[in-house]
C-alpha cells in the first residue's frame, strides 16, 4: 500500500508556510546556495539524473529540457513557469503557491543557474489574485533577503485568463505583450523562445521540485515512484468524495490508494467515471481503480497523467451532461487560429446539446466520433485534442447512456442529485 | 532597346529528393514539402498557405502523411510548414487514406460556418474555397446546427469591405499587411469562431496596399468597395497589361465586361512586382471612362471659340499650324515608349528640330547630361536590390513615387536588416518603415551628405526624379558612383520616362540613347529612318522651350501629355502656352485644352496597345483591354499629321513603331560625357523663413486619380511639416493652421510636428486642399515664409 509521501506540501499545515521564515525554519534557500556553489552543467546533469519530469502534463524530462538550451551562445536566456493553471479540474498549483510561493522562487533560482539565465517570469493566470499577491510578497521578501537580485531576477506577469495561454508557446506570446495563439514550431523555445532567445518553459510544480531533489541528491529522489516515473507529485482530488484536496504521493499510487486514504467517494455513492489528468485526458471509470497513476500506467490504461487533477463523478452525475460542459469550455477557449479546433468545437457543442436535449439519432454518435477523429491530431496546438478526449472516452464507456438521452426524449438524470446542496431542501 | 537579364547567380543550391506519392523529386535545400509537390504537378489544397508570406499552418488543409528515414509522424502534418528533408517519404491525398480524410475533415469544418451566398459573393466564380470544396468537400452537409452570423460588411478603410461570416481566418490579409507591406493595421482579435479580422480603434486600414489583401484573400471576405456587386468574374474579359500610373512597371490584369473596364488586378511578375501592386495601380482607373473624356477634335476658330471639328479638319489646321514654323515638343512621362518614339520622331523628321523633352518638372542641364551619361541603356534592377550591400534613396521617397520598390527594398530589410540610408530633409513614414538611417539636410544640401558616403561595388544609388531640384546632386551621385562602384539606378515617379529616354524624346539624345552630337548616331538613325540628314543642333529643355516660346524664339508647340499645372513655373509655361500656336494630344480636357488651337484626343491606356519602359528598363507590353473606337495611340495621330505637313513618319501602327524600335539596335558608340555641377549649398534664410521642401503623395490629386473617391479616402492627410524647434518658437501645436506664403502667394495647412532639418518646411505637392506648385511656383530649396496662421 503506497503511502503519502509530502516533500512539496510537507509544511502546508504550518499556519504560516507561505512566508520566508517558515520557508527558511525549514532549510529553505540551502538548495540554491548549494547548486549555486556548483557548475551549471553539474546541476543539469542532477536533475537529469533524478529523472524529474515535467508535471505541466507532457512528462518530459526536465533537465533534458534545461540541456537543449544552448550554451556558450552569448544570447540572453530566459526561464519561463507557466502559471497559467486553467485545465477544468487542474488546482495543483494554486495551492501550491499560496502555501509555499517560496520553493518556487528557490527553484527559479536554481534553474536559472542551470541554464544560465538572469531572468524569469512567472506567468500567473489573472484569476487568482490571491495567489498573485501571494507570490509578490515572495518575490519581495527574497529580493529582500538576498535571494533574487544579485544576478537572479524575477518578474511575475499576470496573464488576462486565457486557456490558450498555458500551451508554453502562445504564453510566449502574451508574454511578450500579444495576443495568445500558439506559434509554429520549429524554432523551439529552447532555440527560440521568449524574445527570440533560448527559453526553458517549465511548470510550477516542475520548478518547485528541484530544490528538494538538489538537497536531497538525485538518489533519495529516483527512490520513489516507479521506473520511469520518478518523485513525488501533488495529486488533486476533486468532485464527489468525502474529503478533496491536494494528497502528495510517489507517482504510481493508484486512485484507489488515493480514495482509501482520502476517505472516499462521498457516502453513500459509488465511482463513476473520473478524470486521472483534468478534462482534456480521457476518462476513466471504476475498472481503472488500480491503474498506476503515472506517466507510462495511465498511458497504457488509454489516457494521460496530465496534471494528475483526480475530478470524482459518483453515479448521480449524467456524463452527458458533464462532457457538453467541457466542450462548452474548449468552444469558448478556442484560440480560433485553426480550423479544427475552432470550427470543431463550435459543431461539437451543437450535436452535444441536441444529446442532451434528446434530439438526434444513433447515428449522430457516430458523427460525433468521426467529427473527433477529424480534430484529434488534425490541429494547431494540443488542446484541439484535449477537446475531443472526454467525447470519445465517454461514447466508448457510456455509449448506452448517450442512448437513453435520446430514447428517454432528455436526460435521465436529475441534475440536482449530483450536487452538493442534494437534499438540503428534501 | 534595353532588355534586363537576369543575373544568373551560379551558387551551388543544395537540393534535396524526397518522394512525394511515389514520384521523386530534388527541390532546394528549404523547400517546403506543399512547393516541392506542386513540382510535380501535385495540388495539395491549401488556404493560409501563400508561396511570399511566411508559413503559418493555421488552416491545416493541406495536411498529408510524412515519413523520415522510416519514421512517420504519428499525424498528418500541414504541408505548407514544413520543409523537406533528405530521405522524406510524403503521401498526399492521393496515395494517404489518412490524408484524404483530414482534408475532407477540414474542408468540412470551414464550411461549416461559411455562409452559402456564393450567388451573391463577389469571390464567387474564382474562390479557392469554392473551387477546394469541389475538389475535396463532401456533397452534402452533415452540419444542422446554427452558424454564427456577423454585421456585414464592415469597411476597414474607405476601399476594403469585411465579410466577417466568410472569412475562413487563414490570416493571409494580416501577414501581408504586416510582413509584406509593413503595415499592421489589421489584426485578428477576439477567440475562437468569433475571431475576426480587426482594425485598430480609430485607426482604419489605411495602407497603400491595402487591394493586395483582397486579392490574396481566399474567399470573399474582403471586397474592395468599388467592384463589390458590380460583376461576377465569368462575365469578366481578361486582358494582361501594363501599369500606367509610376514607373516600377507592375505587371497587371485589366477586367472588361461590355467595354467597361471593371476591375485591375496585380499580375504575377516575380522579377519585378511579385504578386503585388499599390492601390493607385489597382483601383485608379475611372479617368479613362471619365464623363469629360475629350471625344473629338477641337480646332479653335477665327472667333478664337475652339469648336468640335472632323478629324480631317482637325489634322489639316494642326498641319497648317506647324508648316514652317519653329515649333517644338513637350511630352509628358505618361507616354508608352511606343508614343514617346512617334514624338522623337516626329520632331526630327515634321518639325526638323531637337527641341523635344519628356520632362514636365523642374529640369535642368545637368538632369539631362546624366540621364544621356549615367542612365540611357543602364541595367540595374530589382534583383540589385536582392543582392545590394547597401541601398541609398536620393531625392527618392519608394512607398509614395514608386511603391514597388518600397515593397521589393522592405523585403530585404525585413529578410536580412539590408542597410538604408535615405539622404531627405524629412523622415517620412516609408523611410521610417524600412528602418533607414535618415541623413538629415537642409533642401539643397543634399550634395554634402552624398559626397560623404561611402560604399562598395554592391552598393546602389537610387536616385529620384526630384534629385534635379537640387543643383549639383546627380553630380555627386555620378561621382560617388564612379568612385566606389555603387550601381545608379533612376526611378522617376511616371510610367514612360525611362521609355521616353531611350526612345530619344530628349533634346541631347536620339532613340536608342544616341547622341545627337555624334554624327554616326545621326548616320545611324537617319539611315533607319530613310531620311537625308537630321537637325544637327541639340535640342531645348523643358524650360528653355517655355523660355524660346515667350521670348518669340519658337513660334508653336506640340503638347502631348502634359499638365502644366505639374511644373513648378506654372506661370510661365501657361504664358508661353497663350502666346503660341498649340496643338494639345490628350485624354481629357487640361489646362493646356483652354489655351490651345487644335486638341486631338487620344486613347487611354486600356483603349491601346503599347509598352513601358519600368526605372529597369524592362519592357512592360500590354494590349488594349477594350475595344473602342477612340483606340487612336498617339503616334498614329502624330502620323497623320506629319503626313498632312508632306513629311511623312510612316508610324501608322503601334505594331509598326514596336518594330522599328526593335531594329534600333544596340548604341556601341561613346556615350555623352557627363560634366560635373558644382552644388551651391542650402540658402541662406532668417526668422520665419523656412527652406521648402516638398514631394507628391501616392494618392493625391493626379488626373489619372479622377472620379476614385474609394481610393481617396485612404489618402494622407496633407499637413505642414516642421520641426519642433521651429514650432516651439511659432509657438505652434500639432493641428494648428500653419501659412507658408511668398511673394507669388500662399498655402493654408494643419501643422503636424515631426523629424525634419530645423530650417525646413514640408508641404505635399498636388495634394488635397493644396496646390504648392501653383499657389506658390516655387520648388525645393526656395525661401518661404512660414506663420502661425
Amino acid at each position: 500500500m503506497t503511502k503519502l509521501a509530502p516533500v512539496l506540501s510537507a509544511h502546508w499545515d504550518e499556519k504560516d508556510s507561505f512566508t520566508i521564515a517558515a520557508y527558511t525554519r525549514h532549510g529553505g534557500y540551502k538548495a540554491s546556495a548549494k547548486a549555486l556553489a556548483m557548475e551549471p552543467d553539474a546541476v543539469i546533469q542532477l536533475v537529469k539524473d533524478s529523472g524529474l519530469r515535467g508535471r505541466g502534463g507532457a512528462g518530459f524530462p526536465t533537465g533534458m529540457k534545461w540541456g537543449f538550451i544552448p550554451q556558450g551562445d552569448e544570447k540572453d536566456h530566459y526561464l519561463v513557469v507557466n502559471a497559467d493553471e486553467s485545465e477544468p479540474g487542474t488546482c495543483k498549483d494554486t495551492p501550491l503557491l499560496m502555501a509555499n510561493p517560496h520553493v518556487l522562487i528557490e527553484g527559479c533560482i536554481i534553474a536559472c543557474h542551470a541554464i544560465r539565465a538572469k531572468q524569469a517570469f512567472i506567468y500567473i493566470r489573472g484569476e487568482v489574485t490571491h495567489v498573485v499577491r501571494r507570490v509578490n510578497q515572495a518575490i519581495e521578501d527574497a529580493y529582500k533577503a538576498g535571494h533574487l537580485g544579485k544576478g537572479i531576477d524575477i518578474v511575475l506577469h499576470v496573464g488576462a485568463g486565457a486557456y490558450i495561454c498555458g500551451e508554453e508557446t502562445a504564453l510566449l506570446d502574451s508574454l511578450e505583450g500579444f495576443r495568445g495563439q500558439p506559434r509554429l514550431r520549429p524554432p523551439f523555445p529552447a532555440i527560440a523562445g521568449l524574445y527570440a532567445r533560448p527559453t526553458v518553459v517549465n511548470n510550477v510544480e516542475s520548478i518547485a521540485s528541484v530544490p528538494a531533489i538538489i538537497a536531497n541528491g538525485a538518489e533519495w529522489y529516483q527512490g520513489m515512484g516507479t521506473e520511469k516515473s520518478k518523485g513525488t507529485t501533488l495529486y488533486s482530488l476533486s468532485g464527489h468524495v468525502t474529503n478533496p484536496g491536494q494528497f502528495e504521493a510517489p507517482l504510481g499510487i493508484t486512485l484507489r490508494e488515493i480514495l482509501e486514504l482520502s476517505g472516499g467517494v462521498r457516502a453513500g455513492h459509488k465511482l463513476k467515471f473520473w478524470t486521472p489528468g483534468g478534462s482534456s485526458t480521457p476518462l476513466f471509470t471504476d475498472a481503472h481503480l488500480d491503474t498506476p497513476l503515472d506517466y507510462e500506467g495511465v498511458s497504457a490504461a488509454g489516457s494521460m497523467l496530465g496534471t494528475k487533477a483526480l475530478q470524482i463523478f459518483d453515479e448521480t452525475t449524467c456524463v452527458v451532461r458533464a462532457v457538453l460542459r467541457w466542450t462548452e469550455f474548449y468552444k469558448h477557449e478556442s484560440c480560433g487560429k485553426c480550423t479544427p479546433c475552432r470550427e470543431g468545437t463550435w459543431w461539437l457543442v451543437q450535436i452535444l446539446r441536441d444529446l442532451e436535449n434528446g434530439v438526434g439519432t444513433e447515428d449522430d454518435l457516430a458523427k460525433l466520433l468521426d467529427l473527433c477523429d477529424n480534430i484529434m491530431g488534425r490541429s494547431f496546438c494540443a488542446l484541439g485534442d484535449g477537446a475531443t478526449s472526454p467525447i470519445t472516452s465517454s461514447i466508448q464507456y457510456f455509449r448506452d447512456e448517450y442512448i437513453a438521452h435520446l430514447t428517454n426524449g432528455g436526460c435521465p438524470f436529475d441534475p440536482v442529485k449530483s450536487t452538493l446542496f442534494s437534499g438540503a431542501n428534501a | 532597346m534595353t532588355t534586363t537579364q537576369e543575373n544568373p547567380t551560379a551558387q551551388a543550391v543544395e537540393l534535396i529528393t524526397v518522394v512525394i506519392d511515389g514520384f521523386e523529386v530534388s527541390v532546394p535545400k528549404g523547400t517546403l514539402v506543399i512547393r516541392a509537390a506542386e513540382k510535380l504537378g501535385i495540388q495539395i489544397p491549401r488556404f493560409c498557405d501563400h508561396p511570399l508570406l511566411d508559413p503559418v499552418g493555421a488552416c491545416r488543409q493541406c495536411l498529408v502523411d510524412i515519413e523520415i528515414n522510416g519514421r512517420a509522424f504519428p499525424k498528418p502534418q500541414a504541408s505548407c510548414t514544413i520543409p523537406v528533408e533528405p530521405n522524406m517519404i510524403v503521401k498526399t491525398q492521393l496515395t494517404s487514406a489518412v490524408a484524404e480524410k483530414a482534408q475532407r475533415g477540414v474542408m468540412e469544418l470551414l464550411l461549416v460556418n461559411h455562409p452559402l451566398d456564393c450567388p451573391v459573393c463577389d469571390k464567387g466564380g474564382e474562390c479557392p474555397l469554392q473551387n477546394q470544396a469541389m475538389s475535396t468537400g463532401n456533397g452534402e452537409t452533415r452540419f444542422e446546427g446554427v452558424k454564427r452570423t456577423f454585421e456585414k460588411p464592415v469597411a476597414i478603410s474607405s476601399q476594403v469591405l469585411l465579410d466577417r461570416e466568410r472569412c475562413v481566418l487563414c490570416a493571409r490579409c494580416t501577414r501581408f499587411s504586416e510582413q509584406i507591406a509593413n503595415d499592421p493595421f489589421i489584426t485578428l482579435n477576439e477567440r475562437g469562431a468569433l475571431q475576426q479580422v480587426g482594425i485598430y480603434e480609430n485607426q482604419p486600414f489605411e495602407s497603400y496596399f491595402s487591394g493586395n489583401t483582397v486579392q490574396i484573400c481566399p474567399v470573399g471576405a474582403l471586397t474592395g468597395a468599388t467592384y463589390r456587386f458590380r460583376a461576377r468574374p465569368f462575365d469578366l474579359v481578361s486582358t494582361p497589361s501594363a501599369c500606367e500610373h509610376c514607373a516600377s512597371g507592375c505587371d497587371m490584369r485589366t477586367d472588361v465586361r461590355r467595354g467597361k473596364t471593371l476591375r485591375r488586378l496585380a499580375g504575377d511578375d516575380a522579377a519585378v512586382n511579385e504578386e503585388w501592386n499599390c492601390d493607385k495601380g489597382r483601383w485608379a482607373f475611372k479617368y479613362v471612362t471619365a464623363v469629360d473624356r475629350l471625344t473629338t477634335p477641337l480646332v479653335r476658330g477665327a472667333d478664337g471659340v475652339l469648336a468640335p471639328a472632323s478629324w480631317p479638319e482637325a489634322l489639316a489646321a494642326a498641319a497648317a499650324g506647324l508648316k514652317g514654323k519653329r515649333a517644338a515638343v513637350l511630352v509628358g512621362g505618361r507616354a508608352t515608349t511606343e508614343d514617346a518614339y512617334g514624338y522623337s520622331k516626329f520632331a526630327r523628321i515634321a518639325l526638323g528640330t531637337n527641341d523635344i523633352d519628356f520632362r514636365a518638372r523642374v529640369t535642368t542641364d545637368e538632369e539631362r547630361d546624366f540621364l544621356a551619361a549615367k542612365v540611357v541603356g543602364s541595367t540595374t534592377t530589382y534583383r540589385d536590390i536582392d543582392v545590394a550591400d547597401h541601398v541609398v534613396l536620393v531625392g527618392f521617397e519608394p512607398e509614395e513615387e514608386s511603391p514597388i520598390v518600397f515593397l521589393r527594398i522592405n523585403k530585404q530589410v525585413r529578410k536580412r536588416a539590408l542597410k538604408v540610408s535615405a539622404v531627405a530633409t524629412k523622415l517620412s513614414i516609408g523611410v521610417d518603415k524600412l528602418k533607414a538611417e535618415f541623413i538629415k539636410v537642409a533642401p539643397g544640401a543634399e550634395s554634402a551628405a552624398v559626397a560623404a558616403l561611402s560604399l562598395t561595388a554592391k552598393s546602389i544609388i537610387l536616385v529620384g526624379e526630384r534629385a534635379s531640384e537640387s543643383t549639383g546632386l546627380l553630380s555627386v551621385v555620378a561621382q560617388l558612383s564612379d568612385k566606389s562602384g555603387a550601381k545608379i539606378a533612376w526611378i522617376p515617379r511616371r510610367a514612360g520616362e525611362r521609355g521616353a529616354l531611350e526612345a530619344g524624346a530628349l533634346g541631347a539624345l536620339l532613340p536608342g540613347g544616341r547622341p545627337v552630337a555624334d554624327a554616326a548616331a545621326r548616320v545611324d538613325i537617319s539611315t533607319l529612318w530613310g531620311v537625308p540628314s537630321l537637325p544637327v543642333n541639340p535640342g531645348r529643355t523643358t524650360s528653355e522651350i517655355v523660355e524660346a516660346l515667350n521670348s518669340g524664339s519658337l513660334d508653336a508647340v506640340v503638347v502631348g501629355g502634359v499638365d502644366p499645372l505639374d511644373m513648378a513655373n506654372s506661370v510661365e509655361v501657361l504664358a508661353a502656352l497663350k502666346k503660341s500656336f498649340v496643338i494639345s494630344l490628350e485624354i481629357a480636357p487640361s489646362a493646356v485644352t483652354e489655351l490651345a488651337d487644335v486638341v486631338l484626343p487620344v486613347a487611354a491606356i486600356t483603349e491601346k496597345s503599347g509598352s513601358f519602359l519600368n526605372w529597369e528598363g524592362r519592357p512592360r507590353a500590354f494590349d488594349s483591354a477594350v475595344s473602342d473606337s477612340l483606340n487612336r495611340s498617339d503616334l498614329r495621330i502624330l502620323s497623320a499629321v506629319a503626313d498632312q505637313m508632306g513629311e511623312s513618319i510612316m508610324l501608322g501602327t503601334v505594331t509598326q513603331a514596336a518594330r522599328e524600335i526593335a531594329s534600333l539596335g544596340k548604341w556601341d558608340g561613346a556615350r555623352a560625357n557627363f560634366a560635373s555641377v558644382t552644388a551651391p549649398g542650402a540658402q541662406k534664410i532668417s526668422g520665419n523663413e523656412a527652406l521648402l521642401n516638398s514631394w507628391r503623395r501616392l494618392l493625391d490629386l493626379g488626373t489619372m486619380q479622377k472620379g476614385e473617391a474609394n481610393l481617396a479616402g485612404t489618402a494622407r492627410k496633407s499637413v505642414a511639416v516642421i520641426s519642433p524647434k521651429r514650432a516651439e518658437s511659432l509657438g505652434v501645436k500639432d493641428g494648428d493652421i500653419l501659412r507658408v506664403s511668398n511673394g507669388h502667394g500662399a498655402i493654408s495647412l494643419p501643422a503636424l510636428v515631426e523629424d525634419i532639418h530645423d530650417d525646413a518646411v514640408w508641404v505635399p505637392r498636388n495634394s488635397f486642399g493644396t496646390q504648392t506648385l501653383i499657389s506658390l511656383n516655387a520648388a525645393h530649396g526656395d525661401v518661404v515664409t512660414v506663420v502661425k496662421a
